[in-house]
């Protein structure tokens, strides 16, 4: 893209990055380009490559090819010590301090100023006040860090990776946990960072965010680098449509043919639900025999609707309704027992038993809603299982071969068969087509369209827009942590979703 | 699947591959310990002729193998309880201090009964139900730290595994009291059919418990905790009610094993009855080829694997092996009993002997 005039070498000057992975290329040539007193943005969604991106540069990767200049000089970054000496230095997420060690120890951790072979705590003690305070931070560096908020305890973190001799500091989703001015702190430090010359990358899902502090942006998309600009010349819309890897129509592209279906009253109804620091307060209806699909970035809080309507975690505020009548959604358990079933968005960790069978993964939700002492015979088992197997075109040689041994969209299809056969009322999936490919992908569609025929309500988290469009009836969208929208019928198109999205 | 796999091995000769087919199979654990135990019965014939001989004296069959039988009995009920533990991903470190305490309440009991105390006074039968009760409550502490207080396994049931043998020095007040009753002595002593009573009981229990978790969906249910405790719970499975049950399970068998071993000797040592039988009950378990990372989970292995232990240890009993040597030789022999289980292990050893064509 232009390079806006910027006359001043760059700090930080990666060139055709690649680093590949048994089954997967994560970084496929990537340039990413970082100036003095810059905040430049990194965004893209799951598997867009960003992690992959800061771990070559942070050391913790090594590259398979491309270069990575520091300050003029080719680094080749071997262990995240290595990355820090060279001046680079990282900010998680999850601050990875020491919670029991006062905040001045924690800064000099490792290099405590030393007096007569003791180290001397009290020059440690000013110097971290100092430094505090040079960032506008007024506190008593000789508590625990784990006395004061997440927020302080980042800016400690930050503080340590400036006092480092820093030139690159890397700040990984460091407001995700933080209320408004927390954030603002933490951005008033960022600033004078930036006044020192120091370039940071930062990582973050809250588009408002990106648009406050960031300089210049880059967007990532499958590994691939799809786009830099300058922030103050791009819109919201581009950014979402790059980020989404959609291209925007002018007329709006043609919308879906509103669905004839004549709704009786909703299965389920949520009034204000809202779970404090995940999800602001949200209504939803969904009828029976309608698709609903939830559209919005990674991280606006799609997923915790999901869990929230599932039980998962639990409302604490808003009331929720089944077939009009109050029903408390306080356990999976408990959802289950309203007619839900829900397909989560990480398989291997929270969908499959990988070392039981195809057959008893298929199984086990109705098994336990029967209980353990009504127990399906064996020869009920195979006959579900089977029936299952062939309804689904699940690839597997056998319903008793363990369902690790199956590919992911195989393992998806059983995991849909999990709740088919406890004939549910309402099934929620979570990126039900992530990470399968194109062929289930579209069987995965096909069964989504033939559930709600039958009559079951479906609730559709998916990233995919294309796929969202093709099924769903009415899409509500989700931007940082709050229902912002809600498309029906004619409305429906990849253009309106993104700039539902990108409306601020 | 396996073709495919072997093929790209590059000492996959027709041999390796009939091997491995062999060991590829579900049962080939089943098989390994299964020869494991013949072969440490035919040593034990070596070196002793009459090891395998039986003799009926005052109806009562004498024997080794019977002894083995007699002193597997109680280590068969721990490691019933033990693998549907370690199934859950979870251990039991408890069971031998719940033994002892189940064994000194069931004693102090029936001394009150012998000798028609005024309070606590209840008949026999009635004194094993509340020592076997007592073994549930046990069992439910252990199941209410790890399963709602969220305590690792190992910790949640050491607290016990120290403070049971306390808690049973209390109830004896620290004395090893005798009795004579001969209902609750029939439970570790009685003999029926010339063989011992507590080798029914031990059978009665892994075919009642095998029925209840096999025919019903509890082994189901506790094998998907085990794998996956975060699905398990998505699906809807009631993970902690589920490990809340194993653990009292456990407890019951534990306190029954303490039964059996206060009623051989026909008293309740607090500091030795069932010491360190924690251990052999997780290692009997682990011969039988469960995980210790929870999961599938072999209840008659486990007791196979329980014979083994008393297999070997009646062997060195036999033999003029000097008794200091005893712990060692179990060590080795224990481990080398789990190399012939690992399929990387037989290949490594068998390794010299392939034809490399």
């Amino acid at each position: 893209m232009v390079m806006q005039g910027q006359d001043k070498t760059p700090l930080l000057e990666v060139r055709g990055l690649t680093k590949t992975f048994p089954s997967t290329v994560a970084l496929a040539g990537v340039d990413f380009t970082l100036h003095r007193g810059d905040v430049h943005v990194l965004v893209g969604e799951n598997g867009a490559g960003k992690s992959t991106l800061i771990k070559v540069i942070t050391g913790v990767y090594q590259k398979d090819a491309g270069s990575i200049v520091l300050d003029g000089k080719s680094i080749n970054p071997q262990s995240p010590k290595h990355a820090q000496d060279l001046g680079i230095s990282t900010v998680y997420q999850e601050v990875n301090l020491i919670p029991t060690l006062s905040v001045a120890e924690n800064i000099f951790l490792g290099r405590q100023p030393m007096r007569f072979g003791m180290i001397d705590m009290k020059t440690a003690n000013r110097r971290a006040k100092q430094l505090l305070l040079d960032f506008g931070v007024d506190i008593d560096v000789t508590r625990n860090l784990s006395a004061y908020s997440v927020a302080i305890q980042q800016i400690v973190a930050v503080v340590r990776g400036v006092d480092l001799s820093a030139k690159v500091l890397i700040l990984d989703e460091p407001t995700s946990s933080l209320d408004r001015p927390e954030v603002e702190m933490l951005f008033s430090v960022i600033q004078s960072l930036k006044q020192r010359g120091i370039g940071i990358i930062l990582i973050t899902h809250f588009l408002d965010q990106v648009y406050e502090i960031g300089d210049r942006i880059t967007v990532l998309r499958n590994g691939h680098k799809v786009g830099e600009h300058q922030l103050s010349e791009l819109s919201r819309v581009q950014l979402i449509t790059e980020m989404l890897g959609k291209e925007l129509s002018h007329e709006n592209g043609v919308g879906k043919a509103k669905s004839n279906q004549v709704f009786a009253n909703p299965f389920l109804s949520v009034k204000g639900f809202a779970r404090r620091g995940e999800v602001e307060p949200f209504n939803l209806d969904i009828q029976p025999g309608e698709i609903v699909g939830l559209a919005g970035l990674l991280g606006s809080g799609r997923t915790e609707v999901a869990h929230l309507i599932f039980g998962i975690e639990q409302n604490d505020g808003g009331d929720a309704y089944v077939n009009g009548q109050p029903v408390k959604l306080s356990s999976p358990r408990k959802a289950i027992q309203q007619g839900f079933g829900l397909c989560p968005e990480d398989r291997k960790v929270e969908g499959i038993f990988a070392e039981l069978s195809v057959r008893e993964n298929i199984i086990l939700a109705l098994q336990a809603k029967m209980g353990w002492f009504n127990t399906l015979s064996r020869s009920k088992q195979d006959a579900l299982a089977d029936e299952m197997i062939k309804a689904l075109s699940i690839a597997t040689s056998s319903a008793d071969k363990p369902i690790k041994e199956l590919s992911g969209g195989n393992q998806q299809k059983v995991i849909l068969a999990r709740w088919l056969i406890s004939n549910p009322d309402l099934l929620i999936l979570d990126e039900p087509t992530r990470g399968i490919d194109v062929g289930a992908h579209a069987e995965i569609v096909q069964i989504i369209k033939k559930l709600a025929q039958q009559g079951k309500a479906m609730l559709i988290i998916s990233s995919e827009l294309a796929e969202v469009v093709d099924y769903s009836d009415r899409v509500v969208i989700m931007r940082d942590r709050k229902k912002v929208g809600e498309l029906e019928g004619e409305d429906i198109n990849e253009t309106t979703i993104m700039k539902a999205i990108a409306a601020h | 699947m396996s073709l495919k796999e072997n093929s790209v091995q590059p000492d996959a000769s027709r041999w390796g591959l009939v091997r491995r087919g062999i060991s590829s199979g579900g049962g080939s654990r089943l098989l390994w310990t299964v020869v494991a135990l013949l072969v440490i019965l035919l040593v034990n014939r070596a070196i002793s002729p009459t090891f395998f001989d039986l003799r009926l004296v005052n109806d009562r069959l004498i024997g080794s193998t019977i002894n083995i039988l007699d002193n597997a009995a109680p280590f068969v009920l721990l490691a019933i309880g033990m693998t549907l533990v370690i199934a859950t991903k979870g251990i039991d470190l408890s069971v031998g201090a719940v033994m002892a305490i189940s064994a000194a309440t069931a004693v102090m009991l029936i001394r009150n009964y012998e000798a028609g105390a005024t309070e606590f006074y209840y008949q026999p039968g009635f004194v094993m139900l509340i020592a076997l009760a007592v073994g549930a409550i046990c069992g439910l502490w252990n199941g209410l730290l790890v399963a709602f207080f969220n305590l690792q396994p190992i910790i949640a049931t050491l607290i016990l595994m120290v403070a049971g043998r306390g808690v049973a020095q209390l109830i004896t007040n620290g004395q090893s009291p005798t009795f004579t009753d001969e209902t609750l002595a029939f439970i570790g002593r009685g003999v029926v059919f010339g063989v011992p009573f507590p080798v029914f009981l031990a059978i009665g229990v892994l075919i009642v418990v095998t029925l209840l978790v096999r025919r019903t969906a509890l082994g189901l249910f506790i094998e998907a905790v085990g794998v996956n405790d975060r699905a398990s719970y998505y699906t809807g499975l009631q993970a902690s009610l589920i490990k809340l049950s194993v653990y009292m399970l456990s407890g019951v068998l534990a306190a029954l094993a303490g039964l059996i071993v206060a009623g051989e000797v026909k008293s309740a040592d607090p500091h030795t009855a069932g010491l360190y039988s924690e251990l052999d009950a997780i290692l009997a378990v682990v011969i039988g080829g469960t995980s210790l990372l929870g999961g599938r989970f072999y209840l008659a292995q486990s007791a196979l694997g329980v014979l083994i232990i008393q297999a070997l240890l009646v062997g060195l009993y036999v033999s003029s092996l000097h008794p200091t040597t005893n712990l060692v030789v179990k060590a080795i022999v224990v481990l080398a009993v789990l190399l012939l289980q690992s399929p990387e292990f037989r290949q490594f050893a068998t390794q010299p002997f392939r034809r490399t064509t």
